[in-house]
């Protein structure tokens, strides 16, 4: 049966506004599963699903995890330490292997950008990406989304800058792609060395200064800053980019408005973003993490086939 | 000795000397014997009925990798010497980054004997610029060319150091032969999966600038125009390189280049959802650097026409995109992609199909053939322009299967390939 999304969830950047909108809606009936002292429904009770985490993951992978369990599905966790792959076999053959085993669901985390959509035009069970090279991080990009419609209610015409290393940000691309898709208005903010040379035909606005897009922004998407940027030359020195491009207090002190600050984790505190404007007033970073398992519910549940219009009964068939 | 072979009543067309009309051309004694209307069949002649095709001087493709020695599960010399007279080509150059490197004149006489066993098209190696194409010390181009090497080049490989080129470019002139260069700057190009713009940018890969070429391109010219050496500049694939390459030929420059059929036919678009067989070195560009190179391989700013033929193992290709390795095989399309786009596109004219893909590279590599002039070799190319057909790679007597055309229609197909009087292909008894 093909879901409400197709087959697979490869993207945002493929997905409609409607689709994206269905996803959300369907994850708010979930978010309630995971206030409660059980937290199990049988909505997916007989699905098996292979988590494939060839790079490391801890939050992505556990949420994944929580999301299957609460759902009922049986979850298989494989990373590429220890396993297979670490013994030289292709991610075809992996893939044939997982077929073989007859699954309901993979999701995939790989390092190269394409990896979710080679699984996917190989196998028939339905591929979620997990995150894949510098491509596209759906489900976190959706998180992101619920987070801000939690917090603002209408998306449309919000503003929203992702500030750091756009260059090598699946995250970034699936919040552009996501962001866009609703109607916000999009800006990214970062070293031009950490932004990909035709970033505006993204059709985003650039800001080359940190202070410019705190003035402007609602909200800051703060991405992670890898170290290893520094040691291939991207960047100069930690120090300094916190110094030019860092989200601190006082920076944000001069905002015409209160700015609500995400941030996917895992934060470098003192680099991109300073630990009291982590642990500020207006700093929704956990609501991200909790709101990723509902996401993940929801994306997992419509893949299956789920009736969105179900959910809610879903949910109610766990009482 | 074969038969003398009487090609009737085709179109013969040999820009080299003016010749488009309805003609015969006869070969005898592995030579062309005469070329004019209503010729008479001698003795024993065959006689191949051409009505409805086009004649012309065999096509040399100057721009293979025939993976012989190293890599023989994914091509030998026969074997690409089989799938370039299939494809129309009665003659091709290897280029020497085998395993080991084709670097010395041993190497270079093991090729030419392979190449004598398959009799199909003839093969002329080209030998590596450096030992093991390190990029470090000058191989012995007097021994290769000895051997029977017809130029050189570290092709899959760019030279990095200006110096080694600069000296190649010097030490050639004695020898009278191109030296070939692959242009990449390899800090720019460093990791890069395909051409840097808005397509990278979404499919999250590692971009190669167009610069990267461009640099080298230039480079390149400079440094002819410093040593009055002879630079042949490689499947070119930019609208600046091409700038380039007039402002040098405008200044006298010795330089000449090539484009491949699928940097004339494709665009970065190709690669949709990661697909390995759009993958290639120079990758492929805008749709403005497409019609920057058609615009100069019609007016002559490219001289010629060369396919880049690069064979891999279906298990190669079918990975990762990163990791996936780059090239296309060419030898049984490029004939068909260069009429469907190029001629029957208005791009160009049949004189200027056949000047790209057999005066031109005989000229430029001072190798036999290009022209059907009494006394030439007997090699010649017919072809039919009509014929329609799908490509198909599970037909192609190339090993490699690795082709982004898969599936499209073309229209123009090699009848007969005909290599020093004998016919090496043939589709006559299966299209007609």
């Amino acid at each position: 049966m093909i879901s409400a999304l197709g087959k697979d969830l490869l993207g945002l950047e493929p997905l409609s506004s409607e689709q994206i909108k269905l996803i959300l809606d369907t994850a708010e009936p979930f978010k309630e599963i995971s206030e409660r002292a059980i937290k199990k429904v049988p909505t997916l009770r007989g699905s098996t699903i292979v988590n494939l985490f060839f790079e490391n993951s801890t939050r992505t992978r556990i949420s994944f995890e929580f999301a299957e369990k609460r759902l009922s599905a049986d979850p298989v966790n494989v990373s590429s330490a220890g396993s297979s792959v670490s013994k030289g076999e292709t991610l075809v053959d992996t893939a044939r292997n997982l077929e073989a085993m007859r699954i309901d669901m993979v999701v995939i985390r790989h390092g190269s950008s394409g990896a979710a959509q080679f699984l996917a035009d190989r196998i028939k069970s339905n591929v979620i990406n997990a995150g894949d090279g510098m491509h596209e991080h759906p489900t976190q990009g959706l998180l992101d989304l619920l987070t801000l419609r939690d917090h603002f209610g209408d998306l449309a015409g919000k503003r929203v800058c992702v500030c750091g290393d756009v260059l090598h940000s699946r995250v970034a691309r699936s919040n552009i792609w996501g962001l866009r898709k609703m109607g916000v208005e999009v800006a990214v903010c970062g070293p031009r060395s950490l932004m990909p040379n035709a970033i505006e035909e993204f059709g985003v606005t650039v800001f080359d200064h940190i202070e410019d897009a705190i003035e402007w922004a609602d909200a800051l998407n703060v991405l992670r800053l890898q170290i290893e940027r520094m040691t291939g030359g991207y960047i100069p020195s930690l120090r300094e980019y916190n110094r030019v491009f860092g989200v601190t207090r006082e920076r944000l002190a001069r905002a015409p408005r209160d700015v609500l600050i995400l941030h996917p984790g895992p934060m470098n505190r003192g680099v991109e973003i300073d630990s009291d404007v982590a642990d500020g007033e207006h700093s929704v970073i956990l609501d991200q993490v909790t709101n990723g398992i509902a996401v993940r519910m929801a994306v997992l549940y419509l893949l299956s086939g789920g009736n969105p219009a179900l959910a809610e009964s879903a949910k109610a068939a766990g009482r | 000795m074969s038969r003398p072979i009487l090609l009737r009543g085709g179109r013969v067309i040999d820009p080299s000397q003016g010749i488009d009309g309805q003609q015969d051309v006869l070969l005898a004694d592995g030579s062309v014997e005469a070329c004019g209307r209503g010729l008479g069949a001698p003795d024993g002649a065959e006689i191949l009925d051409c009505a409805g095709m086009i004649v012309s001087p065999g096509f040399i493709d100057v721009h293979c990798h025939l993976r012989e020695p190293g890599r023989e599960d994914v091509e030998t010399v026969a074997t690409g010497a089989r799938a370039a007279a299939a494809g129309g080509f009665t003659a091709l150059c290897a280029m020497p980054n085998t395993d080991p490197v084709t670097d010395n004149q041993a190497a270079v006489g093991f090729i030419i004997r392979q190449a004598q066993r398959a009799k199909a098209a003839r093969v002329h190696p080209i030998g590596a610029i450096s030992l093991g194409q390190r990029g470090e010390a000058l191989a012995e181009f007097g021994e290769m060319i000895g051997a029977g090497a017809v130029a050189v080049s570290d092709d899959g490989r760019p030279v990095v150091s200006a110096q080694l080129m600069r000296t190649a470019l010097e030490y050639a002139r004695t020898f009278n032969i191109p030296v070939i260069d692959h242009c990449e700057e390899p800090t720019l190009s460093h990791g890069g999966a395909m051409n840097e713009g808005i397509v990278s940018a979404r499919l999250g890969l590692k971009g190669i600038p167009s610069e990267a070429e461009e640099i080298m391109v230039i480079r390149d010219i400079l440094l002819a125009r410093r040593t009055k050496g002879h630079v042949h500049l490689a499947h070119m694939s930019t609208a600046g390189s091409v700038d380039l390459i007039r402002w040098g030929k405008e200044r006298g420059i010795n330089v000449t280049a090539e484009v491949c059929p699928h940097h004339l036919t494709l665009t970065e678009d190709r690669v949709g959802a990661y697909d390995t067989n759009a993958k290639m070195n120079p990758p492929l560009r805008t749709a403005a650097d497409v019609a920057a190179l058609r615009d100069a391989v019609a007016d002559g700013t490219i001289d010629l026409i060369a396919t880049d033929h690069a064979p891999h193992h279906y298990d190669e290709k079918e990975q990762e995109f990163a990791n996936a390795p780059n090239g296309i095989v060419g030898l049984e399309t490029a004939l068909a992609l260069v009429h469907t786009n190029l001629v029957a596109g208005g791009v160009m004219d049949y004189a200027r199909m056949v000047e790209c893909m057999s005066c031109a590279p005989a000229r430029v590599f001072h190798i036999p053939g290009g022209t059907l002039s009494r006394g030439a070799v007997a090699d010649v190319t017919v072809f039919d322009p009509k014929a329609e057909w799908i490509v198909d790679p599970a037909t192609f007597l190339s090993k490699g299967r690795n082709t982004p055309y898969a599936g499209e229609r073309v229209r123009g197909r090699a009848i007969f390939t005909i290599v020093d009087g004998e016919i090496v292909h043939t589709m006559a008894n299966t299209t007609r």
